[in-house]
């Protein structure tokens, strides 16, 4: 095999095994930052070697191994050298709980660990970016340059938020553990909010010229597979993978042949996947056997089940979808909700009711720049043949996006309302 | 990226016979891709395929097993992976417990 190839392959089981690896030593050495160091010099080592002698047996042993023994051939150069005795004795310390290189067994079952590594990447201490950063950093096994491309911000930039975080975390003194009791659902809220705006910024990517950036969606959905496997009776984690699992299935059928967007219900549903349909509907039973109340995750999953359930747009069971939404207004209410909500009511019950719940929204402060409601109203404006009116909320909502295929999708619209208008 | 992996029946490579220890060994595999998130579906297939042949969609039925057929597909795994690369290493390690045989790794585009 070639050079680049082997480092490809290296980069490959870099990504299987990093996630275990690190949250294996962090636990021995209790310190994330740590630990990802010593992982990495692993990495240096294997970039090294393995082009010689080939993939090891067991890469991940190899590579716990190989990081365990360069951290204690450090604590002894570094013992060698005249250092004041607490130091020596922190390094002491460190080594005694790395214990032999050779004795992991490797068959453990590091779950664990992964669930605890999962928690603290997501801990609230750290701003949302970071989280997000350091989350398919430590366990989506990206480099900070695949992580700078997929948010399109310089690599420095990630870089220094990934050091931060770390020095946050090790500061604060961070446990090294599964939140329990009442904590426990504060802190799952946080990770399952993470994974769906890694999603979330691959299927709808906020800014850049591509309407979507699928491999931040195969990325979140590969945490989110994992997380509900190492938490089977959270219904909410389910419920995240649902929704997921189910929003992915359309992902090759809402951009059209020469990249724009396609809504929902214009969409040709023969292209929506149904492998991935049906695995969201196992997810959703899932969530359902374990049972306890609807959280929000759950909710948008049962709406995403109903568009996938529907053969054709006009099949969309709206009364459902709307008091679905009802529902999810009532637990989280916001108005991101409140103007889904508006949609749904309006294919229901007509875009007067729709409407009406959507200008309530327009002094919102939070919405003001956000071109969804302008989008919106100019719909449900345009099926009301109120055309000069609808062409303004779109030529608004075509101002207000950042993405510009989108852009462009808005504008067409507006053009249309226009013409309508002046025909 | 999704990735179809298939073994195949190659008397070139006959594959190993599996035995208790390997059966227990594919399920632990198996469980840990699944696990992983990557795996997406597997199954084995009859070795008695209906043979489809179209002229110009005027079909012609045959009922298997061909004895001429050398290199059927036993079994397969489909898996969602970062890269062709990721896609081999998996492979690798489901040969490592199937010991010899032969099989092939095909992308599935639009998947």
């Amino acid at each position: 095999m070639a050079i680049p190839d082997i480092h490809r392959t290296i980069e490959a089981v870099w990504r299987i095994e990093s996630a275990r690896l690190i949250a294996a030593l962090t636990r021995l050495v209790r310190d994330v930052g740590l630990a990802e160091d010593m992982a990495q010099g692993a990495l240096v080592a294997a970039l090294e070697q393995w082009p010689q002698t080939g993939i090891p047996d067991k890469p991940g042993a190899w590579l716990m191994a190989t990081a365990k023994h360069q951290a204690i051939d450090q604590i002894r150069r570094n013992v060698r050298l005249e250092r004041k005795t607490e130091e020596i004795g922190r390094d002491l310390e460190l080594q005694q709980s790395l214990g032999d290189p050779e004795s992991m067994d490797v068959d453990e079952d590091m779950g664990d660990d992964l669930l605890r590594l999962i928690f603290i990447s997501c801990h609230p201490i750290l701003s949302k970016e970071a989280r997000l950063a350091l989350t398919l950093r430590l366990l989506g096994g990206l480099t900070t340059d695949e992580i700078a491309r997929a948010f399109l911000v310089p690599e420095p930039t990630i870089a220094q938020r990934i050091v931060r975080a770390k020095r946050t975390l090790s500061e604060a003194k961070i446990p090294f553990e599964v939140p329990t009791g009442n904590e426990l659902e504060a802190r799952l809220s946080s990770v399952l909010e993470v994974i769906y705006l890694i999603f979330n910024e691959g299927y709808s990517a906020t800014s850049g010229d591509d309407w979507a950036r699928p491999g931040l969606c195969e990325d979140a959905l590969r945490l989110g597979r994992v997380l509900a496997e190492l938490m089977q009776n959270e219904p909410e984690v389910h419920g995240l993978v649902a929704l997921m699992e189910i929003q992915a299935s359309r992902l090759r059928a809402r951009i059209g042949s020469s990249g724009e967007p396609i809504p929902l219900l214009e969409q040709n549903r023969g292209r929506w996947d149904q492998l991935l349909i049906q695995r969201g509907f196992a997810a959703l039973f899932r969530a359902e056997k374990v049972g306890g109340a609807l959280g929000p995750y759950r909710l948008q999953a049962a709406i995403a089940a109903c568009h996938a359930q529907a053969r054709n747009p006009e099949d969309t069971d709206w009364g459902k979808i709307s008091a679905l939404y009802d529902a999810l207004a009532q637990i989280t209410p916001s108005p991101i909700v409140e103007l889904n909500r508006a949609v749904a009511v309006g294919m229901a019950f007509g875009p007067e009711a729709g409407l009406e719940i959507a200008d309530t929204l327009t002094n919102e402060p939070s919405l003001k720049s956000y071109h969804l409601l302008p989008s919106v109203r100019g719909d449900l404006l345009m099926k009301l043949g109120r055309y000069l009116e609808a062409c303004e909320e779109f030529k608004r909502a075509s101002s207000l996006t950042r993405n510009a295929r989108e852009h462009e999708l808005l504008l067409e619209r507006a053009a249309m309302c226009a013409r309508n208008a002046s025909g | 990226m999704r990735f179809m992996m298939m073994t195949k029946n190659d008397p070139n490579t006959p594959m190993t016979p599996p035995d208790p220890e390997m059966y227990a060994a594919m399920g632990k595999l198996i469980e840990e891709m699944a696990k992983a998130g990557v795996l997406l579906a597997t199954g084995g297939l009859a070795p008695n395929p209906i043979q489809v042949v179209s002229n110009n969609g005027k079909l012609t039925v045959t009922d298997g097993p061909f004895t001429e057929a050398k290199e059927a597909v036993v079994g397969f795994a489909l898996i969602e992976a970062k890269s062709k690369e990721e896609a081999i290493e998996f492979s690798r390690r489901f040969w490592q417990v199937a010991g010899s045989g032969a099989g092939e790794i095909y992308e599935v585009f639009g998947g």
